[in-house]
């Protein structure tokens, strides 16, 4: 009897624990990013940092300005939701209301495959189907631009938005849609006049997590970008916060390696942000 | 009923029902067509020779078996510690914890971990694991990178079929004077072994699809290692996923990286496959 009492103890010790883990995780890593990242933006300047617009980090008169990365990942996100949230919240109806079970249900299973399908693998079928192509289609000299980039990250996004676009579409109450169509709407423009906005906020919410998504994508947008640190152009290659960090850790040393960690506390910060409207949105919803 | 819309309702109610069918169908085609693509150009690539060696470059043959013990390698060290704390923080967070808010601040702290894109996973990694803990770019600091990544994935997988187990369970556990611990043991987590091997195959292909995080953190090597080797500090070692990055990025050898690629669609269409049928017994599970 004693014994089995230390045991009990000791597990709720342990579960203890283990649940506050996520909270040690988080502090953790805050931490070591803010204690890394803050030095060179104070030798820097942080004004010359966030808003200088030249990135040049091997030159001989060093220049470390990030708004090309942050504003290639401003744009890159906001044109991968342009496109792909549209074509995501259709298909989440397409999902929710066909009339065919079977059309759906294999039309889910292919957006699994789609959401299981590693990032390396879109950036690879970027690289050799889209960026050739965007360069024929426009006559560029190199189709890893913006452009491509874009097209990626909202076939990317694409999953995550349409299932949570489709469990808000399936959460509306029935009592509307019926009350809809006793007044003599058709289905569909019950669908688009009475259940997307009742809807509303949960499709909201899956922009706010396609933009998440987007923003911090690394791998399939190194391959399609160009990696170049331009200000951002449709047509130019560009380099975003990410793939900023990606591309010259490898090498990098001294003040430069300080900076790569400067912008990754960017990134994090941006995606704290995010993080907070998403939990604002959701929030809401529940009341 | 029908010919009471007028022209303009039907014109637009035809318009708006095309858009939703052919976005679908959009989409559809554009999933089959890749995945067609992939395996065109990958499958011819994938031999006997190509599974079971490794890159060799005096014979120039290329192998990918480094790259596949490697990723099986991080998985089980993944698996291995994840699993535990997992399932004990979701133990935490279901069973014991009492107080409202530490629960609504340990959810909020999940979130966060679930929110934080994998390069910076892969940075911090590198920060905590390979420098601070000195354990180098190795195959072990790429699977505690992981640890991180894929913890919120099981505590809410586990959370929520810690959810579904009947309160009658255990309040008929306490009455025949079980301690907390043993209910736990014997009557709560056996009733949730679906809901926790759910959330264990969604981590498998979190693992599986992951590059950014493992980058700086694994390395890129391509070296045949020894499960005895994959726990040591300082051993690199490049999953699949890391080396179809390097083939298509660094060294422009696209059949390889699509043969690779074709080999990681069968793997998620594998995770996939058993995600669904693991759902399905829990779903029946819930049914019983």
């Amino acid at each position: 009897m004693k014994k089995n009492k230390i045991v009990d103890i000791a597990m709720r010790w342990l579960f203890t624990v283990c649940g506050f883990l996520s909270i040690i995780f988080v502090i953790v890593i805050t931490v070591f990013l803010v204690s890394s990242g803050v030095p060179a933006i104070g030798e820097i300047g942080i004004r010359e940092f966030l808003f200088g617009t030249t990135w040049a980090s091997t030159a001989k008169n060093p220049e470390y300005g990030i708004l090309p990365f942050i504003l290639s990942s401003v744009y890159g996100t906001f044109g991968a939701i342009l496109i792909g949230v549209p074509f995501g919240v259709l298909c989440a109806v397409f999902l929710a209301k066909s009339s065919s079970r079977k059309a759906s249900s294999v039309f889910s299973s292919v957006i699994e495959l789609m959401s299981g399908i590693p990032s390396v693998v879109y950036g690879l079928v970027g690289m050799i189907v889209i960026v050739p192509n965007v360069r024929e289609l426009f006559g560029l000299p190199d189709g890893a631009n913006l452009f491509s980039a874009i097209i990626v990250l909202a076939i990317m996004i694409l999953p995550s938005v349409i299932s949570i676009s489709q469990t808000a579409i399936q959460a509306v109450p029935h009592e509307y849609e019926e009350a809809s169509l006793a007044l003599g709407a058709t289905k569909t423009e019950t669908i688009f006049k009475v259940t997307l906005p009742a809807a509303k906020s949960g499709i909201l919410a899956s922009i706010v997590l396609g933009i998440g998504r987007a923003l911090g994508e690394a791998m399939a947008v190194m391959m399609v970008a160009g990696n170049v640190a331009n200000m951002p152009s449709l047509f130019k290659s560009v380099r975003f916060l990410t793939t900023a960090v990606a591309s010259e850790m490898s090498y990098s040393s001294g003040l430069q390696r300080q900076a790569l960690f400067s912008i990754a506390l960017v990134l994090f910060i941006f995606i704290l942000l995010i993080n907070i409207i998403l939990n604002f949105v959701v929030k809401r919803e529940r009341k | 009923m029908r010919e009471k819309i007028s022209a303009k309702r039907r014109i637009i109610n035809a318009i708006l029902n095309s858009l939703v069918f052919s976005a679908a169908l959009i989409i559809f085609v554009l999933v089959i067509l890749m995945a067609g693509y992939i395996l065109f150009r990958g499958l011819p690539h994938i031999t006997g020779e190509f599974l079971t060696t490794k890159p060799n470059m005096i014979r120039e043959t290329v192998g990918i078996l480094p790259n596949i013990l490697n990723t099986i390698y991080i998985i089980i060290i993944t698996i291995m510690i994840v699993l535990p704390l997992g399932v004990g923080g979701a133990v935490y967070l279901q069973e014991y914890a009492s107080n409202k808010k530490a629960v609504k601040v340990i959810e909020l702290a999940t979130e966060t971990l679930a929110g934080i894109p994998s390069i910076i996973y892969g940075l911090v990694g590198m920060l905590i694991f390979v420098q601070f803990f000195t354990l180098g770019t190795s195959l072990i600091a790429g699977a505690l990178t992981l640890v991180i990544m894929t913890l919120p994935t099981v505590i809410r997988t586990t959370q929520e079929s810690l959810k579904t187990v009947p309160q009658s369970y255990r309040e008929g556990a306490f009455a025949l004077g079980a301690g907390k611990w043993y209910t736990i043991r014997t009557v709560v987590l056996p009733s949730a072994v679906d809901g926790i091997i759910t959330g264990c195959i969604l981590a498998i292909g979190r693992i599986t699809g992951e590059s950014a995080a493992l980058l700086f953190t694994a390395g890129m090597a391509n070296e045949l290692l020894s499960p005895l080797d994959a726990v040591q500090s300082d051993n690199a070692g490049s999953t699949l996923t890391v080396s179809l990055y390097m083939y298509a990025k660094e060294r422009g050898d696209f059949e390889t990286a699509f043969a690779v690629a074709a080999v990681l669609l069968f793997i998620s269409v594998i995770i996939n496959v058993s995600v669904k049928i693991a759902k399905n017994n829990f779903k029946r599970g819930e049914e019983k």
